[in-house]
């Protein structure tokens, strides 16, 4: 079973957890309804659009609101650090979350007494947590963009925002970067690097390549990296092993992007409208 | 009192970086959340203070962290002021080793009507003849989805600024990408 966790951006939304639906164009969980626009409601957006098709038992969600100031964050890391452990989990996915290195520890303590030990990935501020803490090898995936993977080629770094300007993060470098955030022990066991192509890696290093199809204008819009990282977990529920998940996800958010046909000003919500078909199609072919 | 006024009425170069090219004592001043050091930031510098805004030491770090450095002899002034005006920081730390620089690099790209930048992890694109800003992404902390379902559909001119609204070290880094695409645009 698949638990997504993470946050929306309304101060006023409790702490709503259990199965997750999708109704006109909003993630409904526990009666609480959010719109699918970016962050962790689009990536359970593509999570439950590939579950359907992949015919997966319900996507759970643990939801909170949080506009930054980081409360919201702290009552769900709470609950989660008490309940974690009894949770039947196979696949945990931490997203939009307050970066905090102690709740971060506390959570993953908690995770990792999980029978069946659960599959986990982090994106976004619990993958940035997750790389402070010294913990990323306890992940099985990291769904970085190339900004991102220069923070985790920085061993000083402690957000992206103070990676080091002599880390540069470009494409050409992703390689040279994915092999120093190994040799720091800062990257998960498997990287996907979303980007103009999507790079998948280990520690021996880049091991596949998507680039096609292209959509140049994809990295204007908001949520495709969420997206990708929503299909990866959904397809790696499915019982594929993690780095067979994120190639698929990578080909299926690309075809989706290409069949949505995007301008910069284009939503994400149109994208995951194309999620089933573009996921058919891959598995087709 | 007039001490402490002459320090902050002479600013002739940014005291903060001088006082750490020298290896002089430097101060830094911890609070709460990045939303309090960025008002902190903007009454110090309001008051005519050459503050800066760094990443704390390693030893203070827990994850989403902004310091606002000081040359140490301004200490009680620069106090005083932030306890006046009700918002003191919890603490005020020695340093003396180097300060984690926030990003300054910015990357654009040209989408032809549309212009994005990005710092650090922060893309932010507008509509290059209305200034209507289309799409923000990237970031990990939670104030990015806020910031963009305030800001997008909005003019550069118009919508609120994310040092205004936002509250964590991926909000600053796209009011730095916001800067940087109002700058571009406004010399289009």
């Amino acid at each position: 079973m698949l638990c997504v966790v993470g946050t929306v951006p309304d101060p006023d939304f409790p702490l709503a957890l259990g199965p997750a639906a999708m109704e006109s164009g909003r993630i409904v969980v526990d009666g609480r309804k959010v719109p699918v626009n970016r962050g962790t409601p689009a990536l359970l957006g593509a999570a439950l659009s590939a579950a359907d098709v992949l015919g997966l038992p319900a996507v759970h969600a643990c939801l909170v609101g949080d506009i930054g100031r980081g409360d919201g964050s702290r009552r769900l890391y709470a609950h989660l650090e008490r309940h974690l452990a009894d949770a039947p989990w196979t696949v945990l996915v931490f997203h939009y979350l307050q970066p905090d290195v102690d709740w971060h520890n506390r959570v993953l303590f908690a995770a990792e007494t999980i029978r069946p030990r659960p599959v986990m990935i982090a994106d976004a501020g619990f993958m940035y947590a997750a790389k402070m803490s010294g913990q990323a090898p306890a992940y099985d995936l990291f769904t970085p963009d190339a900004g991102e993977l220069a923070f985790l080629a920085d061993e000083t770094a402690p957000h992206p925002f103070y990676t080091r300007g002599f880390i540069l993060h470009e494409e050409a470098r992703v390689p040279e970067l994915i092999a120093r955030a190994y040799a720091h022990e800062n990257a998960a066991r498997t990287l996907l690097v979303k980007g103009e192509k999507d790079v998948l890696a280990d520690e021996r290093g880049v091991i596949e390549t998507v680039a096609e199809p292209k959509s140049a204008t994809m990295e204007a819009m908001g949520g495709t990296g969420d997206t990708l990282t929503g299909l990866a977990s959904a397809l790696t529920a499915s019982g594929r092993d993690v780095a067979r998940a994120a190639i698929l996800a990578a080909r299926v958010n690309r075809l989706a992007g290409r069949l949505a046909d995007p301008t910069p000003a284009t939503p994400v919500e149109a994208l995951i409208r194309h999620i089933p078909r573009a996921l058919r199609q891959m598995l087709e072919g | 009192m007039a001490l402490f006024s002459l320090f902050k009425k002479k600013p002739k170069e940014n005291d903060a970086a001088a006082a750490g090219a020298r290896g002089a004592d430097r101060g830094i001043l911890i609070f709460e959340n990045t939303s309090e050091v960025i008002a902190a930031e903007n009454r110090l510098k309001a008051e005519g203070w050459r503050i800066r805004v760094m990443g704390p030491p390693p030893e203070i770090q827990r994850g989403c962290d902004l310091v606002i450095e000081f040359p140490l002899i301004e200490e009680l002034e620069i106090l005083r002021q932030l306890e006046t005006a009700g918002s003191p920081p919890l603490e005020v730390v020695p340093v003396t080793g180097p300060l984690l620089q926030p990003v300054n690099l910015f990357q654009t790209v040209d989408y032809g009507e549309w212009l994005m930048v990005r710092a650090a992890n922060m893309k932010i694109c507008a509509e290059k003849a209305s200034g209507i800003i289309v799409n923000i992404s990237g970031g990990g902390c939670p104030d990015v989805p806020y910031l963009a379902r305030e800001m997008v559909g909005k003019a550069l001119d118009t919508a609120p600024a994310p040092r205004a609204i936002g509250h964590t070290l991926c909000g600053y880094a796209l009011e730095l990408a916001y800067q940087e695409l109002k700058r571009r645009c406004s010399a289009s």
